[in-house]
């Protein structure tokens, strides 16, 4: 009893972060719901101030957060539905932490940088359910928790695209509500079946504990594909890895300004983030099977994306496309289940957050001046708008991966990690970072250079607010370009531990059934130096050597 | 002379009169006595009585059956499943926890009916005596421990169903809807009563009780009997559940009944049927014949989730919509009933508490949308109704997402629920049956999405329309589903463990 009552007491005197992180913007929603419509003026301040101080609750959290652990910190552990085992179990660590601080970081920049037309009180109060809803994502270490915040967030969504989105936006919205639901299904179906078979397998009461089913691997190979195959389709709706996709520059080209900075930010990151999640930590050895499989789709996306972008006439549904690219190497990375990969994944991750975020809120205001997005009707913008032009040339070389910019050090380590893994899928997916370079340089050149017509020659430029809402996103950018150590060293020991544990289990694997055909990573692990060695010398040795060769190794990638 | 004399005597012998335990009926004689005892106050006075008086009434005489649910909930808890009236009725925590349904679903039909006869100006005692006495034989239907009785109750519960169809005497369509509700429902009951009589050709009793333990004593050389015993009454249970393809009437009758009555009829009717069903098959057949139904009951489960999402989609009709998404529900039901473990049978006991708050709260929002004449339930109807009753649009569209299966609603735990007791049953097909029904509920979603873009997305179509107005009570019906969805939704812990406590067992008959 007394042991009981200290760790009780124990945990209680931590500061239960994560849950503030979860509450304080559904609390804003809340709060914005009970202020009638006619004290319109509450609304945004009220949003401003509960993102704001959210986002910075998670920097916050961001300095706490013990860089040599691999273990989920912040942890909060409840009963929530007893009879099914769920539990409300929240954590974070180094793999999360990055993510939660993007969404600390992108929602209060969205809602800052964007007045909504229309109804004030519904926008603001979805957008911070939005926010809630993404937090809950990447803390939760229950499945059904998780699954709750995944298909939650879709709500929120719906409505932004539905209520302030532009031209086939009913179609868009209901697009995209059916597609991530389309693969909630299998998800669900998958997670019951994971918890009901280790329940089978282990005579534990039924648990849907990420951390407990991960440790356990408690089921059968086969089954353990398929329901890998369950979450992959449920993540690959997400991510979107390439037959699902077609819902995203629907969604993304008809979403207002900030619901396209969040959906390609954040909301596409949580198929990424369950890829990690649910499939390397929780079905290791399905994941190692299927690598190849994904790798491909990988490469598909990095290539397709990249030409679907380059021909495009609405500058938007550029900028979706390029996400299809970019999120393909964050596919590619993961699963060559190598740390440099793993890592340059996670570095993808948000710095494509930070830079196509930045691109669509430039989009945004392009629109907001000139009322099209179609290529051919804008052009030589520079001469009206030099500061706009400026900023677009920097996010975009940022999204090329200009080496110095955010966006080299994470492709870099993406490629690195799939060479490492599997030469030929890196071969190929090099090319994306050339069609990138292409299709963005070409699109800059269309809308910006050229002579300037009608409207065009007398845009409005951006004005200092508009511009203050830049100045973070483009320090991140600077900043994470020239110094990406300190992010790679907070995640090294999650990754790691992670890679460590796809080895064990599916070594473990083989033991028990030695017919199980080898995925190509194990043999790539053998000849990983040399892979490394003959794309890369100075950097092919280690993550942490990757980070720091970050701006050394720029010359030899040189395709900017 | 001599032998009427013995013959007397040996029927004196014979006919042992059961005690009769008038407590273990108590919610069944509420609303019973409630409904006749109005129908007599109302024909012995002079005057005419307040409208708020019978809907009062109504709503008391429920309260009253759900509280004297609880002390048998106790007892049962207590000192486990007993039997009544000589083996007739079953008393145990599964029957108990229909019985409150049923009058969850009485309340929220004598709440829009209030407004909805002030509305269409008819009166109305009547509509609440037939409301009481349908959901008094659903009651008996949902404890039978003896398949006659079971029969008595269903007839009871439908008889007044089909005529509280047909109340709406200046609605050709209401006339239309029950009369296709009578004709077809005797036709399904037919179906019934043969298959019973063929079950106690094989088995030789109507009790469920003596069923189950003949057949787990015999083994029965000639099975056809029994097969076909099963399947008869799978048609006419069937029928009452509106599982494919003995849904044909659903449609119809639910989009031209008088819609707190559809509100009634989609949830306590189907309640009660279900309740048969896991009393039937998972409960007296299930521990021999499982073998021989599951088969059946899976055809039905897969064609009852596929024809109730995709013929869903191309409706215009938002009362038809909703027919066809019940239809969707049951097939979900279904899944539990087909799991045939303790955990299946509260999964779909949850699930159909789960929809009645869904359902009802639904068709309350058709009641109040349909305006005078009870006839405005196109989708053109719902067109911007966030503009015109932001509150009614939200509480339609959280009843409606509920229903899609998004989480933080009952709608998404009762798919939860009866997709882990599933797949926690192992049988043949579980997982493949799992993921068409999820897959249906992604088309399924697609409709109710075209609902609420309608709703949120546009603009009013008919400007001329008379606006919509929300009666007291009808006010107090949705906000009743809204709280029930999410509340629940969000902390289902004290229905999961009623549920999980409502064990339903058989209770053996003393011989």
């Amino acid at each position: 009893m007394g042991a009981v009552l200290a760790s009780e007491a124990a945990a209680s005197t931590s500061f239960p972060l994560l849950a503030v992180l979860i509450l304080l913007p559904f609390a804003g929603a809340a709060l914005i719901g009970l202020v009638p419509r006619s004290r319109s003026e509450f609304f945004r301040p009220i949003a401003i101030l509960t993102s704001v101080a959210t986002g910075a609750l998670s920097v916050y959290l961001l300095t706490q957060f013990d860089r040599d652990s691999a273990a989920y910190q912040f942890t909060i552990d409840h009963a929530w539905i007893s009879d099914l085992g769920v539990r409300l179990h929240f954590g974070v660590d180094g793999i999360s932490l990055f993510l939660l601080v993007l969404s600390g970081i992108m929602f209060p920049i969205a809602i800052l940088a964007v007045k909504p037309h229309g109804d004030q009180k519904a926008y603001y109060a979805w957008m911070l359910v939005l926010m809630a809803g993404s937090m809950g994502v990447f803390t939760a270490l229950d499945m059904l928790v998780f699954f709750v915040f995944f298909e939650i967030v879709l709500v929120p969504m719906y409505f932004l695209i539905g209520i302030w989105g532009y031209g086939e936006r009913v179609y868009a919205a209901t697009k995209f509500f059916l597609f991530t639901m389309f693969g909630s299904a299998f998800m669900l179906v998958g997670m019951i079946a994971l918890a009901v078979l280790h329940q089978r397998e282990t005579g534990s009461p039924l648990t849907f504990d990420i951390v407990t089913l991960a440790t356990d691997q408690a089921v059968s190979t086969t089954a353990a594909r398929w329901i890998f195959v369950a979450f992959a389709i449920a993540f690959a709706v997400k991510v979107p890895v390439f037959p699902l996709h077609t819902w995203l520059p629907d969604a993304h080209t008809q979403a207002p300004t900030a619901g396209s900075v969040i959906l390609a930010a954040i909301l596409l990151k949580f198929g990424t983030y369950g890829y990690l999640r649910f499939g390397l930590y929780l079905l290791p050895d399905a994941a190692a099977w299927a690598a190849p499989v994904m790798l491909t789709l990988g490469v598909i996306g990095i290539t397709y994306g990249a030409i679907c972008a380059a021909m495009q006439k609405d500058l938007k549904r550029l900028v979706a496309y390029s996400s299809i690219a970019h999120l393909g190497f964050i596919v590619l990375g993961t699963f060559s289940l190598t740390v440099q990969g793993i890592t340059g994944g996670l570095l993808v991750m948000v710095n494509h957050g930070i830079a196509t975020g930045a691109l669509f809120l430039l989009v945004g205001i392009i629109y907001d001046r000139r009322h099209t997005r179609i290529i051919a009707e804008l052009g030589g913008m520079q001469k009206a708008a030099p500061l706009l032009a400026g900023v677009f040339t920097f996010v975009m070389m940022a999204s090329v991966g200009l080496p110095g910019l955010n966006g080299f050090p994470g492709e870099f380590l993406s490629l690195l990690g799939a060479f490492k893994g599997g030469r030929w899928w890196g071969v190929v997916a090099v090319t994306g970072v050339i069609l990138a370079a292409l299709y963005l340089l070409w699109a800059y050149q269309r809308v910006f250079h050229g002579p300037a017509s009608g409207g065009n020659a007398t845009m409005r430029d951006m004005d200092l607010k508009e511009f203050a809402v830049f100045v973070p996103l483009i320090g991140l950018i600077v900043f994470l370009g020239l110094f990406p150590g300190p992010m790679i060293e907070t995640m090294e020991p999650s990754v790691k531990a992670l890679v460590a544990h796809v080895q064990e289990s599916s070594d473990n694997a083989r033991a028990d059934q030695p017919d199980i055909e080898k995925a190509d990573v194990d043999n790539a692990e053998a000849s990983a130096s040399e892979h490394g060695s003959g794309t890369e010398g100075s950097a092919g040795s280690g993550a942490s050597e990757g980070s720091s060769s970050g701006s050394g190794a720029t010359s030899g990638e040189g395709h900017g | 002379m001599v032998a009427l004399t013995t013959l007397l005597a040996a029927s004196d012998a014979a006919i042992d009169t059961p005690d009769i335990d008038w407590s273990a009926i108590a919610p069944n004689l509420v609303l019973m006595l409630g409904g006749i005892l109005l129908l007599t106050v109302v024909s012995l006075l002079k005057t005419r009585l307040p409208r708020w008086f019978c809907a009062t009434w109504t709503v008391l005489v429920s309260l009253g059956a759900m509280a004297a649910v609880v002390p048998l909930w106790r007892r049962v808890q207590d000192s486990g499943p007993e039997t009544a009236m000589g083996g007739a009725v079953g008393l145990d925590g599964y029957s108990l926890v229909i019985a409150a349904n049923v009058c969850l679903a009485v309340i929220f039909g004598a709440l829009l009916l209030k407004g909805y006869l002030e509305r269409e100006q008819l009166e109305g005692p009547e509509w609440y005596v037939l409301l009481m006495l349908s959901a008094s034989g659903a009651v008996t239907m949902a404890s039978a421990d003896d398949l006659i009785v079971l029969f008595v109750g269903l007839e009871i519960m439908s008889v007044a169903a089909y005529v509280l169809t047909a109340m709406h005497s200046r609605r050709i369509s209401s006339q239309e809807a029950g009369m296709k509700y009578f004709l077809l429902g005797a036709f399904a009951s037919a179906f019934l009563l043969y298959g019973i009589a063929l079950t106690y050709g094989a088995t030789g009793s109507t009790s469920l009780a003596k069923i189950q333990t003949y057949l787990s004593g015999t083994v029965i050389s000639h099975s056809g009997l029994l097969l076909g015993g099963i399947a008869f009454m799978l048609v006419g249970l069937g029928f009452k559940i509106a599982a494919v393809p003995f849904h044909f009437w659903t449609p119809d009758v639910y989009q031209g009944s008088p819609s707190p009555i559809t509100a009634y009829m989609s949830t306590a009717i189907k309640a009660a049927a279900f309740a048969a069903i896991v009393r039937v098959f998972v409960v007296a057949l299930g521990p021999t014949q499982v073998n021989e139904w599951r088969p059946m009951v899976y055809g039905l489960a897969v064609l009852t989730l596929l024809v109730g999402s995709l013929f869903a989609i191309s409706q215009t009709n938002v009362k038809r919509m909703l027919a066809y998404s019940s239809i969707n529900h049951a097939g979900f039901v279904l899944i539990g009933v087909l799991a045939n473990t303790p955990e299946g049978n509260s999964a779909t006991l949850f699930y159909l508490v789960a929809y009645t708050f869904m359902a009802a709260g639904s068709f309350a929002v058709t009641t109040v949308v349909g305006r005078t004449g009870d006839g405005r339930h196109s989708l053109d109807d719902y067109r911007g109704l966030s503009k015109v009753r932001p509150g009614l649009a939200l509480v339609f569209a959280v009843l409606l997402l509920s229903q899609a299966g998004v989480p933080l609603t009952v709608g998404f735990l009762s798919k939860f629920y009866v997709i882990q007791a599933a797949l926690d049953s192992d049988f043949a097909g579980a997982g493949v049956l799992c993921v068409i029904a999820m897959l249906t509920a992604v088309i399924s979603a697609f409709m109710y999405l075209k609902i609420v873009a309608s709703m949120y997305f546009g603009d009013p179509v008919d400007a001329d329309a008379p606006a919509i107005r929300i009666p007291a009570s009808a006010g107090i019906a949705l906000a009743l589903a809204v709280a029930g969805v999410v509340v629940l939704g969000v902390l289902p812990g004290p229905l999961s463990d009623v549920v999980g406590d409502a064990t339903a067992q058989l209770v053996a008959v003393i011989p």
